[in-house]
């Protein structure tokens, strides 16, 4: 045993631990759990607004100004609804699936940096003489405790359908691990990237090193730019389909299943699924703020009032904005976007994002050792992509002739692709 | 502090372990495995290896306890099983046999090394995730320099593993229109 327990680089936890440190710890706690909690309220009535504005109605608008208070008034409506537990149900896993869904997603959120002034003090704000940092945790696996969360909460889902013990849960919630399964091995592949230009798994780290100066005094030095773009757009489609919102809910598609893996699900404990759900858009917004958007860096436009630095705001400032435009962005394409059919889904999944974000991460290595050994970047880039290409040729070559050797026997190949693909049992 | 997570996490996988042999439903198995891997997971981070800690969830539990109770879902066989026959006869007594073989090898193990009950380590030579570097960089120095060719052989195996199942599961589709059952999509 080494004795002590490394929990954080947070420069906080370094030396001794007194009370200030455990109260602050606490603080920071409370905080970020009731900003979820309040966001997730918002992010309800927010987007059923937003919703309806892109539906031409109005979309609530009796509870409090508005209709602010609509999701409050729908909370205390769930709270008090009869509680039903299906006959057939295993009654244990039944009642723990929700917790499942909803403890995870407010881990993950622990590792997102939240504030601070990334432009002098990297982040670092000092409050009752301690030095620390504007987020809950700062672990040493960093970014690899929200993939770990993530794979975590597939669980709430595939058990919830289960122990239903009802035929269409089971088949969502199928439907669901097979999807969130897929779509995580992108998401690494996407985070694999970041973590290579940072040369760390921290978050903070992360956000510091973006921080840094930019491109010609005015690009900031985002990853979204440094890592070129792609590994963002996988990451922003792996994501959306790891949190089944549209166009990839499949989970719930209630033309075919009903309400998806929660039908037998009611009062309270569909509520705190409902709450994970929106919980997990918030916290996934904030991931990809955090690692592709800069986090909270940003110029602090006025850094004191009256002799007392608010610096530290400045950052709070930066990155509510941008995960705000973030969270629009999700119910911009739940409006728009209509809903893949399940064959579509793996498709996107194993046979385009999955290549190319390894790809991706790939040539970012091979620019990455260029560097290292001097390489002529202009040609390690054209050998690379050239590569790449020619693979990503032979791959779709592959594809393509596994398909018409699959389903020769044509008609309505599209609609038997998706039967065969299915890996749904028939029996429940 | 040491003490406390170590008694949590051994009282986690031993109740999880227990929980895996002594339940009846498949499902309610595979979730005491789980919570016996969320405790090895704790030990990892005791022993400061912080990654192998958060690989030993996304994998173990993320992955592989997930594919599992794929399987057993997709088999149907998630009800309480009959254990009164035996499914493979002298199956009990030879798992009795080899159990206890299993128990007297772990057994003389740590009877007979020194200081094995109280955690101090033997060699006192330096250990590869010893150091000042984090623990990723010191196993990825480990893996890709001392172990590159072990791994890129492991990595040819997995490939190969994956390539063979596909082949072996996918069957041409018949002339006569049917899809073909069972085909995995993914």
């Amino acid at each position: 045993m080494t004795g002590q327990l490394v929990l954080a680089a947070d420069p906080m936890l370094a030396g001794d631990i007194g009370q200030v440190e455990v109260l602050l710890t606490l603080a920071k706690v409370v905080v970020a759990f009731a900003f979820l909690l309040v966001a997730v309220m918002l992010m309800i009535w927010f987007e059923r607004k937003l919703l309806g504005g892109m539906h031409q109605r109005f979309g609530p608008t009796i509870a409090g100004p508005f209709g602010v208070l609509q999701t409050m008034a729908d909370g205390i409506k769930l709270f008090f609804k009869e509680d039903l537990v299906p006959d057939r149900s295993d009654r244990f896993v039944f009642k723990l699936a929700p917790y499942l869904s909803l403890i995870p997603a407010f881990l993950a959120f622990a590792i997102v940096p939240l504030g601070g002034d990334f432009n002098s003090r990297a982040g670092e704000v000092e409050w009752w003489g301690r030095i620390t940092y504007l987020q809950v945790a700062d672990p040493p696996v960093g970014i690899l405790l929200f993939l770990a969360m993530s794979s975590v909460a597939v669980y709430g889902v595939m058990l919830a359908g289960w122990a239903s013990g009802s035929k269409y849960p089971l088949l969502g919630s199928v439907r669901a691990s097979a999807q969130m399964v897929s779509y995580e091995a992108a998401l690494g592949l996407a985070v694999a990237s970041i973590v290579l230009v940072t040369g760390g798994l921290s978050t903070h780290d992360m956000v510091v090193a973006q921080a840094a100066e930019g491109y010609f005094g005015i690009i900031p030095r985002w990853n979204i730019i440094v890592t070129g773009l792609v590994p963002f757009i996988v990451f922003a489609i792996a994501g959306t389909a790891e949190l089944n919102r549209p166009p990839f809910d499949l989970v719930e598609a209630e033309q075919e299943l009903v309400g998806g893996f929660h039908t037998e699900y009611s009062s309270i404990r569909f509520a705190l699924f409902f709450l994970a759900e929106f919980m997990n858009t918030i916290t996934m917004s904030a991931v990809i703020v955090t690692l592709f958007l800069g986090g909270p860096s940003g110029p602090a436009l006025v850094s004191e009032i009256g002799g007392f630095g608010i610096a530290w705001a400045w950052g709070v400032v930066w990155f509510f904005i941008k995960l705000f435009v973030l969270l629009f962005c999700f119910v911009w394409m739940r409006a728009t976007l209509p809903r893949f059919r399940y064959d579509q889904l793996m498709n996107l999944g194993w046979k385009l994002l999955i290549p190319v974000a390894l790809g991706w991460f790939l040539f970012l290595v091979a620019l990455e050792v260029g560097r290292d050994r001097g390489w002529n970047t202009m040609a390690v880039t054209l050998v690379t992509l050239v590569t790449f290409g020619l693979a990503g040729l032979l791959l779709a070559q592959a594809v393509r002739r596994g398909r018409r050797s699959g389903d020769h026997s044509g008609g309505g190949s599209g609609e038997t692709a998706a039967r065969a693909d299915e890996p749904v049992g028939k029996e429940a | 502090m040491a003490e406390a997570v170590f008694a949590v996490a051994a009282v986690l996988m031993l109740a999880g372990a227990i929980g895996v042999v002594a339940s009846r439903n498949p499902v309610h198995a595979a979730l005491f495995l789980v919570q016996t891997l969320v405790g090895v997971a704790l030990l990892f981070i005791l022993n400061d290896a912080h990654f192998l800690a958060a690989v030993q969830v996304v994998v173990y539990a993320g992955a592989i306890v997930i594919l599992f109770l794929f399987v057993i879902m997709l088999l149907g066989v998630d009800k309480a099983e009959e254990l009164r026959v035996e499914p493979i006869f002298g199956q009990r007594p030879l798992a009795a046999v080899i159990g206890a073989a299993l128990a007297a090898v772990l057994g003389t193990v740590i009877l007979t090394t020194a200081d094995v009950l109280s955690g101090i380590r033997q060699s006192g030579g330096e250990r590869a995730l010893d150091g000042e570097a984090t623990d990723i960089e010191r196993m990825g120095r480990v893996l890709f320099g001392e172990f590159a060719f072990a791994v890129e052989i492991t990595a040819a195996l997995l490939t190969i593993a994956v390539v063979g199942a596909v082949v072996l599961t996918r069957r041409a589709a018949r002339s006569d229109g049917a899809a073909p059952a069972g085909s995995g999509g993914g």
